[in-house]
């Protein structure tokens, strides 16, 4: 009876430690971030600079977040110039983003992360799998900016 | 003069030389015992259940204030600089990288390895392991074994569940006391925290932690004097080297786990 | 030696537990010779020799602190001694391997001074404890089997306790018990009289004597309790100083021409060894000059 005992106990134990374990792995490294698994479609943006975007960033349009960056790699364009190319994911119930939206890379608060937040277009098409958004505005760098103030070559 | 103190260092060293490599020895076999698979499962779980699920209880109220106490400190600060939203992250990273196993492991030493100890001193004391090697039964596969294997177990289970409920108890404060927005809370911690990196290098840390301290405990608990006084003697030892180790080798993991973040 | 082969290879016995059967069993269960050792700079035993006999009670007697309780340790080869050999039942311990030791310590049961129950098992599982080590006994067999150990020491109604429920004299019976449990050679029995109120300590005393009669095993019994010893021993080895200073029967004993045996023996308070622990004269320390 005692054994009994004993070994539900650490059975209970074992369960808790578990449990804990997948909380942290899911819930506070978001290793299967539930984004991830969620559908979607990947849409491309080229930016002349990411600043500090990383992969799964958020991707929001007036805040709301609609999908994740999935990759970044460096790319030639047309001109034969540098630039990052980031892929996205969109998921699959935002599927009426106008063709002609832009994409800026932005800061949330002064010091925090960078985003993609997306501004929609009037076009009657829409973003699909593969699509190119063709405007984009890159990060906004701190020390460019305050070069550029102090320099006052505006 | 000098060459009596020069005596006694030679002798310290030796006799410490002497207690490292006694120390191996148990470790060495204690790990090599052949187990009995049945009634050593048997026994594995009934020493996890005293070193483990008895711990559960200050494992988890620990955590719980501490992340508390984070949850608060860090809020203080973050709001500062208008990065409030940076809560989740600073709770996740300091507990699942270091206080987490840190912490857990000088509770654990406390309140486990003490025990161990004055368990395995008692039984010397009342020829116990005596006449259980006397009835051909050896005590290191019977006794130590067990309670090293549960203690190795049972601590990186207690610090995923220290951690798990620090972090709730941060969230908590952080987000339904502080007003924290919720959403910002967790996807700038899952941002912020890898699980290779973070997640599992914690976890490898509070093994390493788990090996040392039962290591220290069931030893001391074997070598103690057997006297009472013995007893009490050893387990302070228990605790207090065991709380050095974990906080020197601690500085090592990190220095070799996290020099390129 | 063919049917020794024959009986190894169809019955599984293994060689040496049929040679160990057959070899003609000598007269002396225990033999040291030129015993030596010393824990720091105190030396226990300085080339100390003694025989056991088989089959009978041996008292080893002497005062506190003369390592009486090493010498069964070392017998037990639980410390091994600094030169000197013990012999075991023919073989020397100090020689054997761990195995062979493990081996050899079934033969021997061993009654600690505290009894040395293990407190986490009820006094069923204490006695039965040995059997489950070192037997494929089925349970029914088991059971049986420690009904009838702790009957013979008549604590079988209190198979159900816990030791922490047993008086010091029971838990002594019940320690008994399970020394005999594997029906070793020897028993070794160390101050199973002290601190037992006068009926266990009878219990006991003619417990020692009873076991080793109807178990034809041998007993070795360490004690300072010179009435009870005396009283059941076939043979008292005295120690002192790390020597064996007397040998004989008890009556040989009472009746030494030795001083030191003498005194020992029937307890006189001055003798040999003084009343007085060693000082300057006694006039001088109340009038003389303080040193301290």
């Amino acid at each position: 009876m005692r054994t009994r005992l004993i070994e539900l106990w650490v059975g209970i134990f074992v369960v808790l430690a578990i449990a804990a374990f997948l909380m942290l792995a899911l819930q506070v490294s978001g290793l299967s971030d539930f984004s991830l698994h969620r559908k979607g479609y990947m849409v491309k943006a080229e930016f002349t600079n990411i600043g500090g975007l990383k992969p799964r960033s958020k991707v929001v349009i007036s805040g709301v977040t609609i999908g994740r960056v999935t990759e970044i790699s460096l790319e030639k364009n047309n001109y034969d110039e540098f630039v990052a190319l980031v892929n996205m994911m969109i998921f699959d119930e935002f599927d009426k983003i106008p063709k002609d939206s832009s994409a800026k890379i932005l800061t949330s608060g002064l010091l925090g992360d960078n985003y993609i937040s997306i501004d929609p277009g009037f076009e009657e098409e829409f973003l699909h799998n593969d699509s190119y958004i063709e405007l984009t505005s890159q990060a906004v760098i701190l020390e460019d900016l305050i070069s550029k103030f102090l320099t006052g070559n505006n | 003069m000098l060459i009596a103190s020069l005596q006694n260092i030679g002798g310290g060293t030796l006799s410490s030389l002497a207690s490292i490599g006694r120390a191996s020895l148990v470790l060495f076999r204690a790990i090599f015992a052949r187990p009995d698979i049945i009634s050593g499962f048997r026994r594995l779980v009934a020493q996890i259940y005293s070193v483990g699920v008895l711990s559960i209880v200050i494992i988890a109220i620990s955590g719980f204030f501490i992340g508390m106490v984070l949850g608060l400190q860090g809020y203080t600060i973050l709001s500062r600089f208008g990065a409030d939203q940076a809560l989740g992250q600073l709770i996740a990273l300091s507990m699942v990288r270091e206080l987490g196993p840190v912490v857990g492991a000088l509770l654990f030493a406390g309140r486990a390895g003490s025990a161990l100890t004055a368990e395995i001193g008692l039984m010397k004391t009342t020829e116990q392991l005596s006449s259980m090697e006397m009835m051909g039964v050896d005590p290191v596969h019977r006794v130590i074994a067990p309670r090293f294997w549960a203690g190795q177990i049972s601590l990186p289970l207690l610090t995923l569940i220290f951690n798990a409920v620090a972090i709730v108890g941060g969230y908590l404060v952080g987000v339904d006391w502080l007003g924290v927005d919720s959403g910002a809370f967790w996807s700038n911690m899952q941002s912020a925290v890898n699980f290779k990196e973070d997640i599992l290098n914690g976890v490898i840390k509070s093994v390493v932690f788990g090996t040392v301290v039962t290591w220290i405990a069931v030893y001391q608990g074997l070598n103690s004097v057997p006297t009472s006084e013995g007893i009490g003697r050893a387990t302070t030892k228990t605790v207090v080297y065991s709380s050095l180790c974990v906080l020197g080798l601690d500085f090592f993991l990190t220095a070799v786990m996290f020099r390129e973040l | 030696m063919f049917l020794l082969i024959i009986l190894h290879l169809f019955y599984g016995v293994s060689y040496s537990s049929i040679k160990r059967g057959v070899k003609i069993l000598s007269a002396n269960i225990v033999e040291i010779r030129g015993l030596s050792f010393s824990r720091g700079s105190k030396v226990i035993f300085d080339n100390a020799s003694l025989d056991i006999p088989r089959g009978k009670v041996t008292a080893i007697m002497g005062p506190s602190g003369c390592g009486k309780t090493t010498l069964l340790r070392l017998i037990g080869a639980q410390i091994s001694p600094d030169t000197g050999s013990i012999s075991v039942q023919g073989k020397d311990i100090t020689k054997l391997s761990n195995k062979e030791l493990f081996r050899m310590r079934r033969d021997m049961g061993m009654l600690f001074q505290s009894g040395a129950l293990f407190t986490d098992l009820s006094v069923y599982e204490n006695v039965a404890f040995p059997l489950r080590e070192h037997t494929d006994l089925p349970e029914s067999m088991i059971r049986d089997l420690v009904l009838m150990k702790l009957q013979a020491v008549g604590l079988r109604g209190a198979h159900t306790l816990m030791p922490s429920q047993l008086s010091g004299g029971m838990s002594r019976r019940v320690a008994l018990a399970r020394a005999i449990a594997l029906d070793p050679a020897f028993i070794m029995y160390d101050e199973p009289f002290t601190g037992q109120d006068p009926i266990s300590m009878g219990v006991i005393v003619q417990l020692v004597r009873l076991l080793n009669d109807a178990l034809k095993i041998s007993s070795i019994l360490v004690s300072h309790d010179i009435h009870e010893t005396i009283s059941i021993a076939d043979n008292v080895f005295l120690i002192a100083n790390g020597k064996v200073v007397g040998a004989g029967s008890p009556e040989e004993l009472m009746d030494s021409a030795d001083p030191w045996v003498r005194q020992f023996m029937q307890g006189l308070p001055d003798g040999p060894v003084p009343f007085h622990y060693p000082s300057q004269s006694y006039s001088d320390d109340l009038w003389g000059n303080v040193e301290c």
